[in-house]
């Protein structure tokens, strides 16, 4: 417990950092979006690409994916995270795909 | 200047119907009623340090069933009205507008405000406890997510007085709840109060999974929990996986409403179907976010009734888990109609079919279990039996919609509200009623009154059969859900009107449990012992109500049913034997109650497009998290050993 109070006292650094990048990354997004009239092809690739560092900043800094503990649950979690992402993006394009 | 003012006023209240005059003199009663009481009582500091800033998992479970049972009378008069509407052909008594609002507000209320919340309730009361643990693993996020959904509650509510209901049904589809065909504030208060009751609800759903991994009595190990605390557990991680759905798909259609996108619009490249599609990712998965933690309830119930350990306790968990990872899988059945290929609507119907075999196999767990055991008749008990019955009815009308052929022709009738009750009334309603029982002994220290908990049983139980069984074959005879009046001469007349008649029976019934609670708050039988029923799990090992810190010395698990164990092994004394050592607490905290009082100003600001308002809102909420963020270290205390000591003597524990 006291190990842990201890780290509880220093300021927050990893957070707080994950938090300004997060919301860095998201804005960026949106910008592209609405600010440049790239190629949808080009717009596209470039928010899937900072989506995708999106998911590393949120798993390193907020979710503790590099600690050693608990390893099994974790694997479990994101084995089960990337289950249900399958599911609904493939599952959507299925159906989608002969009704846009 | 005065007109302009009036015209606001006018748009501003809902105006125009009788109804709504008298709807907003009670509320304004009820309010004036409510302040004077609490300030002539000089109550407001006990409101504000027992209740509003309570972290304690107890009071705040008491809060949520509070906040469920009088959205339970809301979304029921709701009901009764549409059902007062159709009881006679051609009736004019709701406008057609008014009808819409008022399915759209029914339907919606009793998932997300009476359904959830019951369910989380009873989740706060029973989990900790149930797991020997002192509160959930983040008491304050927990009073976070209670407070979110109170005042989304609240935000979505004063709809029906403030600008106006939504419309467009629970569901609430593009393009109908697209901002062409449905200007005004009503869906904005749709998309706004269920995203914030939904950031609460994904808390909850991390909270008591972290808990229930984390915080254990030591010796109990993942199979040796309880079924109510498994149940928990796999809800918890459906909503940690379906929520983000409902919050993207919430979110994008608001911008499409207040920032002209074109998400769910044709125009730009849009896909209203879209919406269905995201909407069902996460509808199915909530279906079964309602349904699971009651199938923990009775087995709970069941087991502790029969005098028995639950038979199949590893089918029973592992049909769980299966359900979670199918319940992501069948979302499609809930349109079939909109002219999917026939591959894909084979898959899901497929899909749909397997589901029901877990669903099975948890019957007949239960059926085993009541085989040869003693089956004493309470009225939780009732509730648990009579689940078994009519559930399965709507599990086996739920396999005949499952059919995409056949779903053709009972798509959006009455057949489907009938299945969609038999579920949700049958399995949700049943089972928080059930757990209400179980567990108010715990809660209040006292056993609801079994006389009067009959009578309403089976008043309600009577009515709702004939409420919603006419309903399946007036459903097949034709009539559409969603509709506000019917012609006379199509043979609709007679069924109608025992429908509608069934609907107030339930109605009398609620009223009898009303009364039923009022009464046994006053001569209800005094639970002295903490164990009322001889019960199997360790919630009955503390007294009733359970004390602040729920166990004076955490309890050591050896088997399931570790309380019936330690009886019969004369240790039950265990967990309250002097000596007694300070207990460590979470701290109270007035945060989550301002921080989502700066959710409901920011969202009424969005409802409206009021960014004056929207903006300080959301400028409050950022700053209630920061403070939060950067004071961590002062948010315990300690309970002294003498105090403790204190408290098990009041409690009678200790001679
Ligand atoms: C108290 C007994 C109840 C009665 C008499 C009742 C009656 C009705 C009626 C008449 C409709 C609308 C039919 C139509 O015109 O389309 C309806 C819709 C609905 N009900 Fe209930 N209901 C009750 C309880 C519940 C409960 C407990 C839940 C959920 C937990 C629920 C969920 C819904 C939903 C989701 C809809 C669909 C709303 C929509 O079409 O958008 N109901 N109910
Ligand atoms: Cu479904």
């Amino acid at each position: 417990m006291s190990a842990n109070n201890h780290e509880l006292n220093k300021f927050p650094w990893k957070h707080v950092i994950g938090l300004a990048l997060s919301l860095i990354l998201t804005l960026l997004a949106l910008w592209v979006v609405v600010s440049l009239s790239l190629p949808t092809v080009a717009t596209l690739t470039i928010i899937v690409l900072l989506a995708i560092c999106q998911a590393f900043i949120q798993l390193l800094m907020f979710m503790h994916i590099n600690e050693n503990h608990g390893r099994g649950y974790r694997i479990l979690a994101i084995a089960f995270g990337f289950y249900i992402a399958a599911v609904v993006v493939y599952g959507s394009l299925w159906i989608m795909w002969f009704t846009v | 200047m005065i007109e302009n003012i009036k015209s606001f006023l006018g748009s501003f209240f809902v105006t125009g119907d009788p109804m709504i005059y008298g709807a907003d003199a009670s509320i304004a009663l009820a309010s004036i009623g409510i302040v004077f009481y609490l300030t002539y009582f000089k109550k407001w500091k006990w409101l504000w340090d027992e209740w509003l800033t309570t972290v304690d998992h107890k009071k705040i479970g008491i809060m949520y069933i509070i906040a469920a049972i009088l959205m339970l009378f809301r979304g029921g008069v709701d009901a009764l009205l549409m059902r007062a509407q159709l009881i006679i052909p051609n009736n004019t008594f709701l406008t057609s507008q008014h009808y819409n609002e008022i399915f759209t507000t029914h339907g919606t209320i009793m998932i997300f405000f009476m359904a959830m919340p019951f369910i989380f309730g009873l989740m706060n009361i029973a989990v900790p406890l149930q797991i020997g643990a002192r509160d959930v693993a983040f008491p304050f996020l927990n009073a976070v997510s209670f407070w979110l959904f109170f005042l989304a509650a609240m935000l979505f509510n004063i709809s029906f007085v403030i600008g106006g209901s939504p419309d467009a049904g629970w569901t609430s589809y593009a393009p109908l709840a697209g901002l062409k065909l449905d200007p005004g504030v009503g869906e904005n208060y749709y998309l706004i109060a269920l995203q914030i009751s939904g950031i609460g609800t994904l808390a909850t759903g991390v909270n008591f999974l972290v808990t229930i991994f984390k915080m254990r009595a030591p010796g109990m190990t993942l199979f040796k929990m309880p079924m109510f605390t498994w149940s928990t557990l796999v809800t918890s991680i459906i909503v940690i996986f379906a929520f983000p759905v409902l919050t993207i798909a919430l979110a994008l259609m608001s911008i499409d409403r207040l920032f002209g996108a074109h998400f769910f619009t044709i125009e730009a490249g849009g896909s209203p179907m879209m919406w269905a599609n995201l909407f069902w990712i996460w509808g199915h998965p909530e279906v079964y976010i309602v349904l699971i933690p009651v199938l923990g309830i009775f087995s709970e119930v069941i087991s502790t009734f029969a005098h028995k350990t639950l038979f199949g306790y590893k089918a029973m968990v592992w049909s769980m888990i299966a359900i979670s990872v199918l319940s992501f899988t069948t979302w499609l059945h809930h349109f079939f109609t909109m002219g999917n290929t026939a591959m894909v609507n084979s898959f899901f119907s497929i899909s749909t079919m397997i589901i029901a075999i877990p669903t099975g196999v948890k019957i007949f767990n239960w059926l085993f279990t009541l085989n040869k055991g003693r089956i004493e008749f309470t009225t939780a008990m009732l509730w648990a039996l009579a689940f078994i019955p009519n559930f399965t009815i709507g599990g086996i009308t739920g396999v005949m919609l499952s059919l995409a052929p056949a779903d053709y022709q009972y798509h959006n009738s009455y057949f489907l509200i009938a299945h969609f009750h038999n579920v949700l009334i049958a399995g949700t309603v049943f089972g928080v009623f059930a757990g209400l029982h179980y567990w108010w002994p715990k809660m209040f220290g006292h056993i609801l009154n079994e006389r009067l908990g009959k009578w309403a049983f089976w008043v309600f139980m009577i009515s709702y059969n004939i409420c919603f069984l006419p309903m399946y074959f007036i459903g097949l005879m034709g009539m559409t859900r969603r509709m506000y009046t019917f012609p006379s001469g199509l043979g609709w007349e007679p069924l109608n009107l025992i429908i509608t008649l069934g609907a107030f029976g339930m109605g009398v019934g609620f009223l009898i449990m009303v009364w039923m609670i009022v009464y046994s708050a006053k001569y209800g039988k005094r639970d002295t012992t903490g164990d009322p029923w001889n019960g199997r799990t360790l919630e009955w090992a503390t007294s009733s109500p359970a004390p602040e810190y729920n166990f004076a010395h955490i309890p050591q698990v050896e088997t399931v049913d570790a309380f019936a164990h330690m009886k019969e092994k004369g240790t039950a004394d265990s967990i309250y034997k002097a000596p007694f050592q300070a207990i460590h607490m979470p701290n109270d905290s007035g945060i989550p109650f301002i921080l989502s009082v700066f959710f409901f100003i920011a969202g009424f600001g969005l409802v409206f497009e009021w960014y004056w308002m929207a903006i300080p809102g959301a400028i409050g909420i950022v700053v209630c998290m920061i403070l939060r963020s950067f004071k961590d270290h002062d948010d315990h205390h300690h309970i002294p050993a003498e105090e403790v000591e204190q408290t098990e003597r009041a409690a009678g524990r200790l001679s």
